[in-house]
């Protein structure tokens, strides 16, 4: 399988690691937050996947069960297969993982502390930004086509709806997704 | 931890626990994590899991890593950590790499390529309402709904219009945020 894709060289696949390591440090609301900065790294700048397949990663990932977070290890796969996989998925995690585990050794009586408030309050206003700018990432390049634009805001409309004014499942808007999608629709 | 409360006999069960919450996770694992750690299996209450998933969303990486990470490091240090983070992450990571090698298969079908446009569609959506459905944690804000609006704003243009390198805006408009939350909180 690994075959069908463009595999990189050993120092491009050390500088994919490395990025998601630097990004994963500051992946403060969860690591898709980072999602237009690796756009940036692995589409515009190393042009290693499309758009389309870059957007393809994120949903792939999301109609899969488990944390969202494993949408790095598809972006890595499209890049360079399993190795490429390993990459992203160990460069998002390590960093975070031990950072978060020694905070949480070092520091579990400090949370009431006015930096530490300082840091949430200040950081949160600017993670929900964050948030707003990976959905508009992920739906531009299909508001940017004509042919797709209707269809995509439709689809955004009705799921920012019923996940805001319901308890629906996202699993049941991502599979309406895949269906309209399927069908020409989007 | 309080001792009243339940506990996993060892990493083990913990990782089990993990991997089963994470399987009936789609579009997000949160809300699952809630039923089966707090209501089905009791090893948290309430209050401790809220407390642990605002620390994780303090720290930086996927909010239900950190969170296993926390738990299993409570419970047996690293090799708990472990447990957590490999019952979250093997099984899932298995199924979204073949649905990844399947779709590379089958992408050139028009029918495959439209369905993951509508799933993307729909993904931008699941990620704008969390924004949404987050921003009522900003009521106690100490930049207060007005800075909030602002600092967000300011990071949606940045990062989503400008495309500037999100190590550039955490840097220069985090810490500006985090100063004028420093500012305007009690000693």
């Amino acid at each position: 399988m690994a075959l069908l894709h463009p595999v990189l060289s050993l120092p491009d696949l050390l500088g994919l690691m490395l990025h998601f390591m630097v990004l994963s440090l500051l992946a403060v609301g969860g690591a898709i937050t980072t999602a237009p900065d690796m756009q940036r790294y692995v589409v515009m700048q190393n042009h290693w996947i499309t758009d389309a397949q870059f957007s393809a990663s994120i949903a792939i990932a999301q109609a899969a069960p488990g944390p969202n977070v494993l949408f790095v290890a598809v972006i890595g796969w499209n890049v360079a297969g399993p190795w490429g996989a390993l990459a992203t998925l160990v460069g998002s995690l390590l960093p975070s993982s031990l950072l978060t585990l020694w905070v949480m050794r070092w520091s579990e009586s400090h949370a009431q502390t006015r930096a530490m408030r300082a840091f949430k309050d200040g950081m949160a206003p600017l993670t929900l930004g964050l948030l707003a700018a990976t959905g508009w990432v992920l739906i531009e390049p299909l508001v940017r086509e004509p042919a797709q634009r209707a269809g995509a805001l439709v689809l955004l409309g009705i799921t920012l709806l019923l996940m805001t004014r319901s308890k629906i499942s996202p699993m049941w808007l991502v599979a309406l997704g895949a269906v309209l999608g399927a069908f020409g629709m989007v | 931890m309080n001792p009243v409360l339940p506990a996993p006999a060892n990493p083990r069960e913990l990782f089990w626990a993990c991997n089963a919450l994470a399987l009936q996770g789609f579009g997000g694992v949160l809300a699952v994590a809630q039923r089966e750690l707090v209501e089905r299996k009791r090893w948290l209450s309430r209050e401790q899991f809220l407390e642990l998933i605002s620390i994780s969303q303090i720290l930086p990486g996927p909010n239900i890593v950190n969170l296993g990470l926390i738990l299993g490091d409570r419970y047996f240090g690293a090799r708990g950590a472990i447990a957590a983070l490999a019952g979250l992450l093997a099984a899932p990571l298995l199924i979204v790499l073949a649905l990844a090698a399947l779709y590379a298969e089958f992408a050139h079908l028009p029918m495959v390529a439209g369905a993951l446009r509508g799933m993307g569609a729909v993904a931008a959506g699941l990620v704008m309402a969390t924004a949404f459905k987050l921003s009522s944690a900003l009521k106690a804000n100490a930049l207060g709904l007005p800075g909030c609006a602002a600092v967000a704003g300011l990071a949606f243009v940045a990062i989503g219009l400008l495309r500037w390198p999100l190590v550039a805006v955490l840097l220069l408009l985090g810490a500006g945020a985090v100063g004028a939350a420093w500012k305007n909180l009690p000693r």
